[in-house]
């Protein structure tokens, strides 16, 4: 019940999101899913025991390969779809939470948090760029133009 | 060979391309390959770009002295639906299908367009949006409602503000006021639990969370400069939104 509740609200919130970013409509239900499918797996393996950032690393993997078959077969941009998936997954609560800390001059608590919120969005880049060496590894080698082999 | 005159129309056609994905969001690494690969398909080589969140400095070698050109970047916002256009273009520049008079007008054509979704739709959505993300975080459905309509009106004065005074800061500040003031307004009526959760959820369309990711990204990608800044406008916002929040919860 509680997967269900969270599968449902995830795909709406991260939908709903990227309105904000002015994607384009026919990619809104595409970015939901990526959001959801994110976001089940944080919330999976937070659910049964595994730290924050472990959960985050896992899921932001995820979103990566799902958004690199997304770009390819719809001709889009990544970027369209890894925003879409990461929102959920970002530390914009703790970011919050630790200005909020930092105003009411707790020092300490602020100080926690904003390491955590470092840490996860940490987790979230390595994350995507490890799914992009993996990309780059075992795709045939395509012509590139100039630039790399200067 | 290379004309003086063609190099300078293939400069302007990259320039046009890396301003506009960059305005609108696209990653550091991203704008420059960009204009590297659109200066290689129109036919010059050997190019270095240099891009930060405030300006592109574009230079190509060859026939001496080599040429450079700066353009200021001043504005900032996500607008996946230009960077995937300039994109489009690119690829049609690369698969030669459109030369390089037609990428100019195109560009520039996507350039005017503002074809963003209307105001109260993205006030719906950041609503939504905002609703959802208190149950996310494991509030209660009882949340639901004071969140949804906290985030609504937050997105809303932000929106406001933003074109009333075009700074960021106070924008978000007062967004985080009103986000503030209406969560308490709904709690002291008796609507909703957690005033926490409820705040949380309608501070989310206006924290930074995407720069921040996108800071370490480029930090991670070597890009550092772009990096730092992205991080200090990121740090900036939740600042904003912090104190905001802060300064209602504190006058109580």
């Amino acid at each position: 019940m509680v997967f269900l509740e969270q599968l449902v609200t995830s795909f709406i919130a991260s939908a709903a999101f990227v309105v904000l970013f002015n994607a384009p409509k026919e990619a809104l239900l595409k970015c939901g899913l990526s959001g959801m499918l994110g976001w089940i797996v944080y919330f999976g393996l937070t659910y049964s025991g595994s730290g924050p950032i472990a959960g985050t690393l896992a899921a932001s993997f995820l979103i990566a390969v799902i958004s690199q078959v997304f770009a390819k077969r719809y001709k889009m941009p990544i970027i369209i779809f890894s925003v879409a998936g990461i929102i959920p997954l970002v530390p914009g609560g703790l970011a919050y939470d630790t200005m909020r800390n930092i105003v009411e001059s707790d020092y300490n608590t602020a100080v926690a948090l904003a390491v955590r919120a470092s840490m996860l969005s940490g987790a979230i880049a390595v994350g995507l760029v490890f799914s992009e060496v993996i990309n780059h590894v075992f795709r045939k080698p395509s012509i590139n133009p100039g630039k790399m082999q200067q | 060979m290379e004309t003086r005159e063609m190099i300078y129309d293939v400069m302007d056609a990259c320039l046009l391309a890396g301003k506009i994905m960059l305005q609108s969001g696209a990653e550091t690494y991203r704008v420059e390959d960009t204009m590297t690969r659109i200066a290689s398909s129109l036919g010059v080589e050997l190019t270095h770009s240099y891009v930060t969140p405030t300006g592109i400095v574009f230079s190509v070698e060859g026939t001496r002295p080599a040429m450079t050109r700066l353009i200021r970047i001043s504005n900032r916002t996500t607008d996946l639906k230009k960077v995937m256009q300039v994109n489009d273009v690119s690829r049609r520049i690369s698969g030669g299908s459109i030369g390089l008079e037609e990428a100019c007008s195109q560009l520039r054509e996507i350039e005017r367009s503002s074809e963003t979704y209307g105001i109260w739709t993205q006030i719906m959505a950041a609503a939504l949006a905002s609703g959802c993300f208190t149950i996310m975080f494991l509030g209660g459905w009882p949340d639901f409602l004071p969140s949804l309509i906290a985030g609504g009106a937050g997105y809303y004065f932000v929106a406001f503000f933003h074109r009333l005074i075009p700074v960021k800061f106070f924008a978000e500040f007062v967004g985080a006021v009103v986000v503030c003031v209406v969560s308490l307004g709904f709690i002291s009526f008796g609507l909703g639990n957690e005033l926490d959760k409820i705040i949380i959820g309608a501070v989310m369309p206006l924290v930074p969370g995407l720069l921040i990711t996108n800071a370490v990204r480029d930090l991670m990608a070597g890009h550092l400069v772009s990096g730092l800044s992205k991080g200090a406008e990121a740090f900036l916002t939740a600042f904003a939104i912090g104190s905001g929040v802060a300064v209602v919860l504190s006058l109580l």
